[in-house]
């Protein structure tokens, strides 16, 4: 009884908890990041080096007012923003934080759990996400919104099948769908799977920043020019949670690289005994320390490069990266057969 | 096979769009009026005008030098280029020379300003096009010239540095080294922008073979400045009509070859460094001597009318003054402003692009619409 | 016991959910409560140990096929509201008389199944070992590969079709 529902459900509510104030801490992380990258200081004002902002902003947001549109259609428009952040959020019941570990004298899993399609419901859960950007575009009952949804809902579905490519390829290496199996795939072959499939290593990373509309690929978002974006009608609160809905996705993204290709809780170089002692710092640690590299990096690509056009993403996602993806699954499993 | 599929289906009818006077990515208020088929620009009508404030009207009530004041906020970016010209024309029409020493810090007052012009047209280009970090850097350079204008004249943006015959003050003591070593450190700046942008994929893709046009094509619209060299015309006013005192430095005209955003993007980016080789020259050169030439207390010009032009950082500008030789005030004054004349452009450059390429192009071609308007 | 529960709960939703589908006025609904629905039957799939076909049903046809059918819908809506006559050619009694047919066949199949004296055909026995994903793999490679193939050259023919009805003449 204990070990079914007491102690899953305590998981999944510090889960839940860390994540959302992850997620309001990352909306600081990066302007800190951005500014420093750009010579300047960031929020400095509220609490001690601005570390009290995300709580600022939230106050602010949530006291602003709820305005709903009057023509829009009143459950969709309350429904997506949710259908955006939950499906971000119950991704990770997947993630293995960590290996077993010894707490108050149990033996307790780093994670929620583990199905032995892991892989397949990240993307599964991930492909739902899509729904609240269609509706949110939808519920605002104007034409501009609407295609500005459209547009960045076709960027997505189109960067989801040069992901489950690589996917794909990293299945047949691993052998098991299972989020915890590829950690220990990885353990067994003494190697992160970062040099073992690195161009699969690349192009999920493009992949997952088109997926989360981050730059470069976030002409829909930024689309200062003229269609102000799917979320134009949307104030306050709600405003807030297609927000943290994007960073849930960049950390889910970060999460789910790190367990694929960085070794999830192993430390670097897991099959060199010489290295023991990184044993000393727990997994867990070292799975937020490749986490939060690669929430670095995304935050990195934002300040540094300029954003594609609309044509020129879409352009990327069919002709290159797909076309590469089948290629290395060719590859993989010709190099599998063989070895 | 032919495929028939009911018209109504597909309906791509055209859509107006309004790129409204509020803009983010206008660099200030103008409207353009979109005619889309999908994404693509068919045509475009654009309306100027929101920033219209009658310089040229104002200034038949102000006396000559007043006006050099009006004539900071054309070009707000560059005042003292704006400065720079009118204050020749008169002297033009009055036929008075500008001692050495003026005409070399002028010099190099203009050179100053057609970088910090430059920077704040790179800012602002890669901002639109999404590299937001440029912009900061850009500004930051820009910071250090208007420190360096400050301590000239004390304004940083709206400087009427300039007066009728030469320079109101002479530049302060330890200026000049001052301007030396930001022009080192313009140098060492430059090579950063080059490693953001020059060969980033990213920036080629978004600025190659966007908005091409050839060098008849461009001369035919009344393109200027290096919105018109970057069509590969060489045409510099610096070098072909000399003025202040350009004949006795040794510079190059960076032409471009294409005419697409990429080169004219190039050619500002070696403009700034040219104009570093101006600037170092003037100051290494600087002559003693005075600064204002014999002007009248009250200055009135004869009768007569006169057409004077510059290359400012924007493009060719030229004033057109006519005076009727009685009053303190012109008769008329009439500005060539550059960035109207490349906002004419814009029509042509546009059409066929999508709607992402317009902000590119609205930053290429380097407008500001305080000189547009007037 | 509680699989009795949650079978019963979850049949109970996803009829109900389907009599909305087609029951609702606004074509947008329908679709989403389509969407409710299929997620339902996949935890139904969850229930009956395919967790493979769940994960699948909700990644293809909840994540990928209905989403484009949220396109199309959204999309002509923007020029037609919902049709709210009544089409004249309807046959409302032979529908019914025929669905009515219908449902009497399934109960007798279901009835003669229960009660006839061999009891339903047997599942074939599990010929591989190891989990959904591997059982599935081998059958549809091996015994089911012709029918495999030929879906996949259907996809290819759609995909094509797709193409040149939106190619633009340049």
């Amino acid at each position: 009884m204990v070990d079914t529902l007491v102690i899953p459900l305590l998981k999944i509510v510090i889960l839940l908890n860390a994540i959302l104030i992850a997620v309001t801490y990352m909306v600081l992380l990066e302007r800190k990041v951005i500014a420093w990258v750009q010579s300047r200081l960031g929020p400095m004002r509220v609490g001690p080096y601005g570390a009290l902002q995300p709580i600022a902003d939230a106050i602010k947001l949530m006291a602003k007012e709820d305005i709903t549109p009057t023509r829009a259609d009143r459950w969709v428009f309350t429904a997506a923003p949710i259908v955006v952040l939950v499906p971000a959020l119950i991704v990770f019941a997947v993630i293995p934080f960590g290996p077993e570990v010894e707490l108050f004298g149990r033996s307790v899993p780093l994670y929620i759990t583990d199905i032995n399609v892991g892989l397949l419901y990240v993307v599964a859960i991930a492909s739902l996400g899509v729904y609240g950007i269609i509706l949110a575009g939808w519920a605002s009952n104007s034409k501009y919104p609407l295609l500005a949804s459209l547009r960045a809902t076709a960027q997505l579905i189109s960067y989801e099948v040069a992901v489950t490519m690589i996917l794909v390829s990293l299945v047949l290496t691993a052998g098991t769908l299972s989020m915890v199996g590829i950690v220990e795939a990885q353990r067994d072959a003494g190697l992160w799977f970062a040099f073992v499939q690195p161009v699969a290593f690349v192009v999920f990373f493009i992949g997952g920043m088109a997926e989360t509309n981050r730059a470069p690929f976030d002409m829909p978002e930024a689309e200062q020019e003229l269609t102000g974006g799917f979320h134009t009608e949307y104030s306050g609160m709600r405003f807030a949670l297609f927000f943290l809905a994007e960073y849930a996705n960049m950390i889910v993204i970060s999460t789910v690289a790190t367990t694929l290709f960085l070794g999830g809780w192993l430390r670097p170089f897991p099959g060199v005994a010489a290295l023991g002692f990184l044993d000393l710092v727990p997994a867990w640690i070292w799975f937020l320390f490749k986490t939060f590299v690669f929430l670095y990096v995304f935050l990195w690509i934002r300040a540094t490069l300029p954003r594609y056009r609309y044509d020129q993403l879409m352009r990327l996602g069919w002709k290159v990266l797909i076309p590469i993806g089948i290629g290395n699954i060719v590859v993989t499993g010709v190099v599998k057969v063989l070895l | 096979m032919q495929v028939e599929v009911p018209s109504s289906m597909f309906d791509t009818s055209e859509l107006v769009l309004n790129m409204g006077p509020q803009h983010p990515s206008t660099h200030g208020v103008l409207r353009i009026v979109l005619r889309l088929d999908g994404e693509r620009v068919v045509d475009s009508d654009i309306v100027v005008g929101y920033l219209h404030r009658g310089i040229e009207k104002l200034s038949e009530n102000r006396d000559w030098t007043q006006i050099i004041l009006l004539t900071d906020r054309m070009d707000y970016v560059a005042a003292a280029s704006t400065n720079l010209v009118y204050c020749e024309t008169v002297e033009k029409l009055m036929s008075v020379e500008v001692p050495r020493r003026a005409r070399y810090v002028r010099t190099i007052l203009a050179e100053l300003q057609r970088i910090a012009s430059h920077c704040l047209w790179l800012g602002t280009h890669a901002m639109d096009i999404g590299a937001m970090t440029v912009f900061l850097y850009a500004f930051r350079e820009r910071e250090l010239i208007l420190d360096l204008f400050e301590e000239y004249c004390g304004a940083r943006l709206t400087y009427t540095a300039l007066r009728i015959g030469g320079l109101p003050l002479d530049i302060p003591p330890g200026w000049d080294t001052k301007v030396l070593s930001f022009c080192d450190i313009m140098d060492s700046k430059l090579g950063e922008y080059e490693t953001l942008l020059t060969h980033n994929r990213i920036w080629l893709d978004r600025t190659k073979d966007i908005g091409v046009i050839d060098g008849p094509d461009a001369i035919g619209l009344g393109l200027c400045g290096p919105t018109l060299r970057g069509s590969a015309v060489p045409r510099d006013v610096r070098k072909d009509e000399p003025y202040a005192a350009y004949d006795e430095f040794e510079f190059d005209v960076p032409i471009g070859v294409k005419g697409d955003t990429y080169d004219r993007y190039l050619v500002r980016l070696e403009e700034f460094r040219q104009s570093l080789r101006i600037i170092r020259q003037a100051i290494d050169g600087l002559p003693e001597g005075p600064i204002v030439g014999k002007v009248p207390r009250l200055i009135k010009p004869p009768a007569g009318e006169t057409y004077h032009v510059n290359e400012s950082p924007k493009g060719e500008i030229g004033f057109f003054i006519a005076s009727d030789g009685r009053s303190t005030n012109p008769y008329r004054l009439r500005v060539r402003p550059p960035s109207l004349c490349n906002l004419q452009g814009l029509r042509r450059l546009i059409r066929g692009h999508l709607v992402a390429d317009v902000v590119a192009l609205i930053g290429s071609i380097d407008i500001v619409l305080g000189e547009v308007d007037r | 016991m509680g699989e009795a529960i949650v079978f019963y709960g979850l049949s109970a939703l996803i009829l109900g959910f389907a009599v909305m589908v087609i029951s609702t006025r606004d074509t947008v609904h329908s679709v989403l409560f389509l969407v409710v629905n299929f997620l339902l039957v996949a935890m139904l799939y969850v229930l009956l140990g395919a967790e493979f076909l769940a994960v699948i049903q909700v990644l293809v046809y909840a994540g990928g096929i209905l989403v484009l059918y949220l396109f199309v819908v959204m999309l002509v809506n923007l020029k037609r509201p919902p049709e709210t006559y009544q089409d004249p050619r309807r046959q409302t009694r032979l529908g019914l008389a025929l669905s009515g047919a219908v449902l009497a066949e399934f109960v007798a199949i279901g009835v003669y199944g229960y009660t006839s004296p061999e009891g339903l055909p047997a599942v074939a026995a599990q010929a591989v070992e190891g989990g959904n994903v591997e059982q599935v793999g081998w059958v549809l490679y091996t015994n089911y590969l012709i029918p495999f193939e030929v879906a996949s050259i259907l996809l290819l023919v759609a995909m094509i079709g797709a193409i040149v009805l939106a190619q633009r003449d340049v």
